[in-house]
């Protein structure tokens, strides 16, 4: 049993890492075809394991591998793998969107001269992706983190030829150094507080309850460097900078990684470490709120973008704010709920938009599409999928697990926080109802002939809505008549809030859909209203300059911080480092030099010279013992 | 047998060694230079056997023995050295032998 678990993880692992290896090595060598399939391949393999391993174990499993770091004599960091409900399901959407998305991604990057590169960066970021789940310690861990991180710059700034994809790679990866900080700050109060660093021996002392004041008071600060890792890594206020530049990369690594994937890290680290957060409050209270605000704020920048990308790159961000929210308000089921849809769906919305502008010869910019309904019919239904289910329409996904977060929102007695669900809700069906109308409706604005995607791109997005459509069967409530699959099996690890039972919480929570969905039609119906005819005009007012730049999130943060850091750095290196360090040591290399070449000049080469001063010498030797005398 | 003082022999030693010292330092002709080295070496040769009859002591004279075995080595190098540096510069005056000028 155990050695069947260990060898399952072990290849599920090591695969994608042992592929990266070898596209990376072979480049183009071994075609494309060949290349694309065996790194789908290996992926699909990957998620086979997953899935023996999802049936294998009943609620939760430790794989140990070997010793991993040592202190003094003692072992410190064993390297095994933590398999229970919480990763097992992540790694299950991992493997499983993965291996989609790399199947279209096989169509998507046709013909790209760095193909190889692109599936050998994709299988190592499953690797990492992996690592960063199962590992059942905080190194292990934090070695995926920075992983994945590395992955998400590699592939940012994939086509770097273009200063500004290299630009936004910069970005992203020095963004999330400021998360990894917090990370690591926290790895550090962890060690403090309990002496050790794996999570099931930490969990364990956290909920035998035998803790002391000092140790609650580090938890507390480990609490606040998770939060801060979690924000920069899922993209939260006051790090989420970094996403919308991060559309730079290629679509399948958009959807992939920074949709639905590594985003997700951040709620995965809070879910896993849910008793940590029970003993802070406080630290509960800010991320829920954080949640709610990036929610909103991010919802109300897409509503003004006009980069198809752009849109879902700060929908994504308003949805990860919704999980947080969840995460915040002690209900991780709901946020895990929500993280599984949305990775259907957000893959699947941005594949569509990848299958859009891979159709229009990457052109991105949605003022400049309109009637693609007719030319891509496939790409058209399943984004209407997509968008249904974004939006919170029965019975696609998003809409149970939507629903679910604004029920706990509601039923948490926090009126700030539900009207920001409620309003950001709105929004949401919105921004999205304004992209499909602006790309699929109205006349064609200036494109050439569109063309639809080759199969592999256009039968992933099959998969990918069909799982979209039916994704909230996962977790159909129980005061529904469903059994509630997820959140029983999750509930073997994580402590889910109550939100009631009985007749009264069943009329509740049917008003609550009720109102919901009839709001997220209602959106929809005013994008129509206003998008239908859309020509090239859009809001003009100063209030919609404020949107429209973002609020200037990205102008403030480069006058506060980047550009005092930049002048610190301009003074450390010129008149420190180059004026008083370099100027010391120069200085005395010259002074050196400057002796030595007086003293060379003793060495004329000629025999007498060397003989008279031997004479002199001992001429001064006599003097100076007579004079002694 | 005349009766020699030991000032006498000493002067005859500080004689012959400043003749050798000083031909070393102003002569140019290699040759030269070696010839003085053996005139300063005998010099000294003078001085210890004045000293060892003085003091009724071999020592001196053992001495003696040495500094010509190693005079008729050093000349022997000496001439090689100074054979080669012809066949190289086709003249032996020292002052063009500076190679090792720093």
């Amino acid at each position: 049993m155990d050695a069947s678990l260990k060898i399952l993880s072990g290849v599920a692992v090591i695969l994608p890492l042992l592929g990266s290896c070898i596209w990376f090595w072979a480049k183009n060598k071994i075609g494309e075809k060949i290349t694309g399939l065996a790194a789908t391949g290996t992926l699909v393999i990957s998620f086979i394991c997953c899935l023996t391993l999802f049936w294998q174990i009943e609620s939760s499993a430790r794989v140990e591998f070997f010793s991993w770091i040592w202190m003094g004599s003692s072992e410190l960091v064993n390297f095994s793998f933590l398999l229970d409900p919480l990763s097992l399901a992540l790694g299950l959407i991992v493997t499983g969107v993965g291996s989609l998305i790399h199947l279209y991604a096989t169509g998507y990057m046709h013909g790209d001269e760095g193909f190889g590169r692109f599936f050998s960066y994709l299988n190592l970021f499953i690797f990492a992706m992996l690592m960063l789940i199962w590992s059942d310690s905080m190194p292990g861990i934090f070695m995926g983190w920075e992983g994945v991180g590395l992955c998400s710059y590699l592939l940012i700034s994939f086509w770097f030829s273009d200063e500004a994809n290299a630009t936004a790679g910069k970005k992203a990866f020095i963004v999330n150094r400021v998360g990894d900080f917090g990370f690591l700050v926290a790895m550090f109060c962890i060690f403090k507080a309990f002496g050790t660093l794996s999570i099931p021996e930490v969990l364990a002392i956290v909920n035998s309850g035998n803790l002391d004041i000092v140790q609650v008071g580090w938890t507390q600060w480990a609490c606040l460097g998770l939060v801060l890792g979690a924000a920069g890594k899922s993209a939260q206020i006051p790090l989420y900078v970094w996403l919308p530049d991060a559309m730079a990369g290629p679509t399948p690594v958009s959807a992939l990684i920074h949709a639905a994937t590594m985003v997700t890290a951040g709620v995965y680290l809070c879910c896993r470490l849910q008793p940590l957060f029970f003993l802070n409050p406080g630290v509960m209270e800010l991320i829920a709120y954080i949640g709610g605000l990036t929610a909103l704020f991010a919802a109300s920048i897409a509503i003004f973008q006009n980069d198809i990308k752009k849109v879902l790159a700060y929908s994504t961000i308003s949805q990860l704010g919704y999980m947080f929210l969840a995460v915040g308000l002690a209900a991780p089921v709901a946020a895990y709920f929500h993280l599984m849809t949305h990775a259907f769906f957000k893959a699947l919305l941005f594949l569509g938009a990848g299958s859009v502008i891979h159709g229009l010869h990457h052109e991105q910019d949605m003022r400049k599409m309109g009637g693609l309904r007719k030319q891509m019919p496939i790409t058209f239904w399943t984004m209407t999928i997509g968008v249904l289910a974004i939006a919170g329409t029965p019975p696609f996904a998003g809409f149970f697990s939507k629903d679910e977060i604004l029920h706990i929102v509601s039923g948490s007695h926090r009126g700030l926080l539900s009207n920001i669900a409620f309003v950001t809700a709105f929004m949401t069906a919105f921004y999205m109802g304004r992209l499909w109308i602006m790309t699929f409706f109205g006349k064609s604005r200036g494109h050439r002939e569109a063309h639809e995607s080759p199969w592999s791109m256009t039968a992933v997005l099959c998969v990918l809505a069909a799982l979209s459509a039916f994704g909230g069967l996962l977790n159909w409530p129980e005061l529904w008549g469903g059994n509630a699959w997820l959140e029983h099996y999750l509930g073997q690890v994580v402590t889910q809030m109550d939100v009631g039972h009985g007749a009264d919480a069943l009329e509740d929570s049917l008003k609550l859909a009720g109102f919901s969905s009839l709001m997220g039609l209602g959106a929809l119906g005013l994008a129509w209203w206003k998008y239908r005819d859309y020509q090239t005009q859009d809001f003009r007012s100063p209030a919609f300059n404020l949107f429209k730049n973002k609020y200037y999130i990205d102008e403030f943060y480069d006058a506060v911080i980047v550009r005092n850091l930049k002048r610190s750095g301009e003074f450390l290196w010129k008149v420190v480092d180059q004026g008083i360090l370099d100027g010391t040591l120069n200085g005395l290399a010259y002074q050196a030099k400057k002796t030595s070449e007086r003293f060379r000049r003793l060495q004329n080469g000629l025999l007498q010279g060397y003989a008279l001063w031997i004479w002199l010498g001992v001429l001064i030797l006599m003097i100076s013992a007579w004079s002694v005398r | 047998m005349v009766d020699v003082s030991i000032a006498q022999l000493l002067f005859v030693s500080f004689a012959i060694f400043s003749i050798g010292a000083g031909g070393f330092l102003i002569r140019k002709n290699a040759i030269s230079l070696l010839i003085c080295l053996e005139l300063m070496l005998n010099a000294v040769n003078i001085a210890f056997v004045s000293f060892s009859r003085l003091h009724n002591n071999e020592s001196g004279t053992v001495l003696y023995f040495f500094v010509i075995t190693v005079a008729a080595c050093e000349t022997a190098v000496g001439l090689a050295i100074v054979l080669n540096l012809f066949r190289l510069k086709k003249n032996i005056r020292i002052q063009e032998a500076n190679a090792l000028r720093g």
